[in-house]
């Protein structure tokens, strides 16, 4: 018997070692593989860095259209997700009872669970449907990318809100009343500004996660070499499809220096955003157990 | 006068909000309605029988997604049996193998792998991994079901710990005063309480790994090599079935080579869909239980 405890203990110490590898190894990595790259050169190529930022000049060889491009479709995502997956939240969390409260949740939870590649499929059928209907001339679009990636991180949004809402205390709730407010002024007035570090993190967590997945935009209108968009009709370039590109067409050493710049750019990027939907949480966690 | 004004106001909100969370929970029906709707020709059993075949060679017109579903199976079921012990070692690690110390951290270093971009693992992978196995084993290019199954198993195992460590943290609490009393150690305690009253814990764990495993598109499309059929082994090319809806959207044209894309897409639903419904049982009876 001890001889088994022995040997687990040794195999679980063994599996504990491969997390903090598998992080320090990656960006390890990318840091030598990218090295002598990670400049104002690698994002702006040639170009001026402030033309781009003011003019919106032409980059040629440097990320800066692909990370343009992620900022627009986190930004209409989170345009999506944001306000309907706050309102559903409230309404799972303060109103929904019974049968109907299951059934929502569990159409929330099912949409959690989707794969990605799936709602870029929805964006795609979407437009095949629109095509044969109402706009002949309908295309894959950052529009399009903006919607499909809103509805992937919609029910983190619900979850979010949902789960900061009825975390609260209990005394919290009999505030409102005790004021004579009714019940929508106390969720406006009372409720939700103290779930709001919770529901922050979440929207922080979303914008993440609308950061980094590929599978949607891949099949909404992401492309390897447009350049800045014009118009939300207009395809584009995005960080982690520019990274998915290079490593299978990749020409020059060069060119495959500046996807390990990119890998890293991305990687800094949804782990600085999880670093601080993770802080928010902990502050929201630390201040109703206190209270 | 006012007073009226603000009920209408308040019914007005009361409206909004319940139709966000009414739309919200729509999505998840017009997505199925439309898988649902495109692929429509199945009906037609001849048709059915041409995609449910072994063969992908469109240009032949065989138009078979047997393949990609086998290879999608196997891609999940091998990533998970190389994920889910290590999971298991990884948590017994934090709750009480190693010092409390290391543990948080180790907690810590999982919680991060969470947030690093798909696309990131699988290019690392491209770099790293696929060489590597070239160099060691001499089998073909490296682009292979192992390569893919061992990136799979990476991104999978924070998702298997995770869904453990949030199951031993609400029975560790129930068990600790006979541990205690009975002077067991902190890894006996594990091994001969905590893990036992945990059954449940562990078959959602494998279930939601599963099925994340199951609808990961980048690691197959980058790593598993693609080619459309049914390994012989471990270094053969395999394509998944995530990874065919990528590449036909990308290339063909074809109408059956669309409606393999739908098929492939209904199944990928329907799987998703019993994995839920799977996880909302075994949730459910624990709630029960205690």
């Amino acid at each position: 018997m001890t001889r088994f405890h022995h040997v687990f203990s040794v195999l679980c110490r063994l599996c504990a070692l491969l997390p903090g590898a598998v992080l320090l190894f990656l960006v390890g990595f990318l840091l030598q593989q990218s090295r002598g790259r990670l400049d104002l050169q690698l994002l702006f190529g040639d170009t001026p860095p402030l033309d781009a930022l003011i003019h919106f000049a032409p980059v040629w060889d440097g990320i800066w259209p692909a990370c343009f491009g992620t900022f627009c479709v986190v930004a209409l995502a989170g345009i999506v997700a944001v306000p309907l997956g706050i309102l559903c939240g409230i309404h799972l969390s303060e109103f929904a009872r019974g049968r109907f409260r299951t059934m929502l949740s569990f159409c929330v939870d099912l949409l959690a669970g989707m794969p990605s590649i799936l709602m870029g499929l929805f964006g795609f059928a979407l437009i095949l449907f629109l095509r044969h209907t109402l706009l002949p001339d309908a295309g894959t679009c950052l529009l399009l990318s903006g919607f499909c990636m809103g509805l992937l991180v919609l029910p983190y949004m619900v979850n979010a809100t949902y789960s900061s809402l009825s975390g609260l205390p209990h005394d919290i709730r009999l505030l409102g009343p005790s004021l004579g407010l009714n019940r929508m002024q106390t969720i406006r007035h009372i409720l939700l500004p103290s779930a709001g570090r919770g529901i922050l993190s979440g929207l922080v967590l979303s914008l993440g996660r609308a950061a980094e997945d590929t599978a949607v935009i891949m099949l909404t209108g992401a492309v390897a070499n447009a350049g800045m968009p014009r118009s939300l009709l207009d395809k584009y370039e995005a960080l982690p499809f520019y990274i998915y590109t290079t490593a299978a067409e990749y020409q020059t050493p060069e060119e495959l220096k500046a996807g390990f710049g990119a890998a890293l750019v991305l990687l800094i990027l949804t782990t600085g955003l999880f670093l601080a939907a993770h802080l928010l949480h902990n502050a929201m966690e630390r201040r109703w157990r206190q209270g | 006068m006012s007073a009226g004004f603000h009920v209408s106001k308040d019914v007005l909100a009361r409206i909004v909000i319940a139709a966000s969370a009414w739309v919200s929970a729509a999505v998840v029906l017009f997505l199925f309605l439309f898988l649902a709707w495109f692929c429509r020709p199945l009906l037609d059993m001849t048709t059915l029988a041409r995609l449910l075949s072994w063969d992908w060679r469109p240009f032949q017109g065989s138009f078979g997604i047997l393949s990609m579903l086998t290879g999608s199976l196997l891609l999940a079921f091998s990533s998970m049996l190389l994920a889910f012990p290590v999971g298991v070692g990884i948590c017994c690690f934090i709750h009480g193998i190693g010092p409390p110390s290391l543990a948080r951290f180790v907690l810590r270093a999982v919680k991060l792998m969470t947030s690093v971009p798909t696309v990131v693992y699988g290019f690392v992978a491209v770099f790293v991994l696929v060489p590597l196995l070239r160099d060691v084993f001499h089998r073909g290019s490296g682009f292979s079901l192992l390569a893919a199954i061992l990136g799979l198993a990476i991104l999978v195992l924070p998702t298997v710990v995770l869904m453990l460590h949030s199951r031993f943290l609400t029975v560790e609490p129930q068990v600790r005063l006979t541990a205690a009393a009975l002077g067991m150690t902190s890894s006996q305690k594990l091994l001969h309480l905590v893990i036992p009253a945990s059954k449940r814990g562990f078959l959602a764990a494998a279930v939601l790994g599963l099925g994340r495993a199951l609808g990961d598109t980048m690691i197959p499309l980058m790593l598993a090599g693609n080619a459309p059929q049914v390994p012989g082994s471990v270094f053969d090319s395999v394509r998944a079935m995530t990874a065919h809806i990528a590449l036909v959207v990308a290339t063909d044209s074809h109408s059956l080579a669309y409606l393999s894309l739908f098929a492939c897409g209904l199944l990928l639903f329907l799987t998703t869909t019993l994995v839920n419904i799977g996880l909302r049982m075994l949730t459910r009876n624990r709630e029960v239980g205690s």
